[in-house]
């Protein structure tokens, strides 16, 4: 991910990041009409293993944290992007 | 498999992961050798727990996402049927549950009540816990179905393919067992289990993991409640932060100084004769994949009285698969494996080891036939062009598990915890069974100890 990515990372930026680790997490769900409000869950098949990994490609890709009390909040695509904005905007802080 | 499978996980996410393998092949258990140009494999009968693609919530689909492995990578080709075979009766079974239900309810009418109830009772079982309670699967069985005969049949495949314990098993490997042969079931690859140690090591390289091969742990040192250090078996000592061991559990006190108790001590091991034919199975009118076998009233599953026990055994035609592609291994195998008392074979000096190894591979191929269509051993016998076999000292030898126990401890170690609060154990005697088990052992325990308390 580039300096200038990161610098202009909207909530939609932010969606297509974690669509993006999900495919890479499981190739074998299909992802092209995901509702973003709805929670993933009840969308496709992931287990608490994969929501682990979600969190943990957040960390090794983009050194975003995700406290374990926080996971709720990767529950759909529009919290993912409502949580993880200010996340991305203070990396570009640093 | 497992160890490699949490090095992987490990190393993926930024983990200093080192491997240590005392053997110069990866796999443990689940590896393979040659003689004269010709490998064979040990260990991969089948690969358990197999779906089709597009099912999801089960153990394959798991270890696959978790290690970032496709599918396709692994060229999963279905079994075509296998069989249970007791005297005067067959269950057939396959990848769909309905055939076995279908025999059943054949062969065993007034059964399909309990056959029902014990259904429910599996599905009701929670295997998301770790650390489930330890219920005889004997007595939950037997208050389903009252046919001794049916519940031995349904226990044996069960038994020969993860059960550490004689006679009985715990309940929760019933269900784990149950699954992963009969609701899901058994699939290979063309190439057999080379192909998986193939992806595996790739995984493995990919993920930046520093293989150490033909270099053992020799101990374990310790001080207060932390390890201090591993000794190698080439002197040196190194130092982690986290141990996972996939040694099994009383090998790994063994490592640690701690004598394991004898009743943790698995005795359970095997022989296996493999027979290459100069021509396909089928050909000889030998159709099925496994056949699960019993010539005796009753099945007994425990450390045999003599060297091996031929009355109960597996025999596996890796032909018998359904390949894509209409491919068709080069050569025809059969294997047979049986019950095996360790001691009695270690006791052997070279020339006993030798004539009792020529005695027993006759005597098992005789008594499995009697369930091929061949009916006689002579028929596989005119067709092979090179036998091998191995038993409970070989597995003992290649694995390092005492007792050559191939299913290892009869108490599981649910949690992977010890004594020492940085060392970890992962593999069959953590409680996960099978090639795909072994692995998702390997993640869990990587993803509970290495990764989540960061």
């Amino acid at each position: 991910m580039t300096k200038q990515i990161l610098n202009t990372m909207t909530k939609d930026g932010i969606k297509s990041i974690v669509l993006k680790i999900i495919a890479e997490i499981a190739p074998d769900e299909d992802l092209s009409n995901i509702t973003p409000e709805v929670r993933l869950r009840d969308q496709l098949e992931l287990d608490s293993m994969d929501f682990l990994d979600i969190v943990m490609e957040l960390r090794k890709q983009y050194g975003i944290e995700v406290p374990e009390a926080d996971y709720q909040e990767l529950a759909s695509l529009e919290s993912c992007a409502n949580y993880l904005e200010p996340k991305f905007a203070a990396l570009q802080g640093s | 498999m497992s160890g490699m499978a949490a090095a992987i996980r490990l190393a993926h996410f930024g983990k200093d992961v080192c491997l240590l393998e005392r053997h110069n092949v990866i796999g443990g258990l689940n590896s393979f050798y040659s003689i004269a140009g010709r490998k064979y494999d040990v260990g991969l009968h089948a690969l358990t727990n197999f779906v089709s693609p597009g099912v999801k919530g089960t153990p394959l689909g798991k270890i696959l996402r978790q290690l970032r492995i496709s599918r396709d990578e692994l060229d999963l080709n279905p079994q075509k049927f296998s069989r249970i075979a007791f005297p005067g009766i067959n269950l057939k079974f396959g990848n769909e549950f309905a055939l076995l239900e279908d025999e059943i309810a054949r062969e065993f009418p007034d059964q399909m009540d309990g056959f029902r109830l014990l259904l429910k009772k599996i599905s009701e079982w929670n295997d998301n816990e770790l650390d489930y309670p330890d219920i005889s699967a004997r007595r939950v069985v037997s208050d389903c179905l009252t046919n001794p005969i049916l519940i031995d049949m349904l226990f044996c495949p069960l038994m020969f393919y993860g059960n550490a314990r004689e006679h009985d098993m715990e309940f929760g490997q019933y269900v784990i067992l149950f699954k992963s042969l009969f609701y899901e079931g058994f699939a290979r690859p063309f190439e057999g289990i080379r192909l998986m140690l193939r992806v595996v090591r790739e995984k493995m390289k990919d993920a930046g993991v520093e293989r150490c091969m033909k270099l053992g742990v020799k101990s374990i040192q310790s001080e207060g409640k932390r390890i201090s250090g591993l000794e190698l078996d080439n002197g040196r000592t190194i130092t982690a932060d986290k141990v996972i061991s996939c040694a099994g559990w009383p090998e790994t006190l063994r490592l640690c100084q701690d004598e394991p108790e004898d009743s943790n001590l698995g005795q359970l091991s095997f022989v296996e004769t493999i027979n290459i034919l100069n021509r396909q199975p089928k050909e000889l009118g030998i159709e099925d994949t496994i056949i699960f076998f019993n010539n005796s009233q009753i099945f007994e599953f425990c450390r045999p009285k003599e060297l091996v026990d031929v009355r109960s055994g597996v025999i596996c035609i890796p032909n018998n698969y359904d390949y894509s592609d209409n491919r068709q291994l080069d050569e025809g195998v059969v294997r047979f494996t049986a019950q095996a008392h360790f001691d009695a074979w270690r006791s052997l000096d070279e020339n006993a080891y030798l004539k009792e190894k020529s005695y027993w591979f006759d005597a098992l191929g005789k008594v499995g036939c009697k369930f091929l269509p061949t009916g006689s051993f002579d028929s596989i016998k005119e067709a092979s062009i090179a036998t091998d076999m191995f038993t409970p000292t070989t597995v003992k030898k290649f694995t390092g598990r005492f007792g050559g126990a191939v299913y290892g401890s009869p108490l599981k170690n649910k949690s992977g915890r010890t004594h020492l609060d940085n060392l970890f154990l992962c593999g069959t005697d953590q409680g996960f069974l099978g090639i795909v088990g072994a692995m998702l052992s390997g993640i869990t325990i990587a993803n509970l100890y290495g990764l989540r308390d960061d």
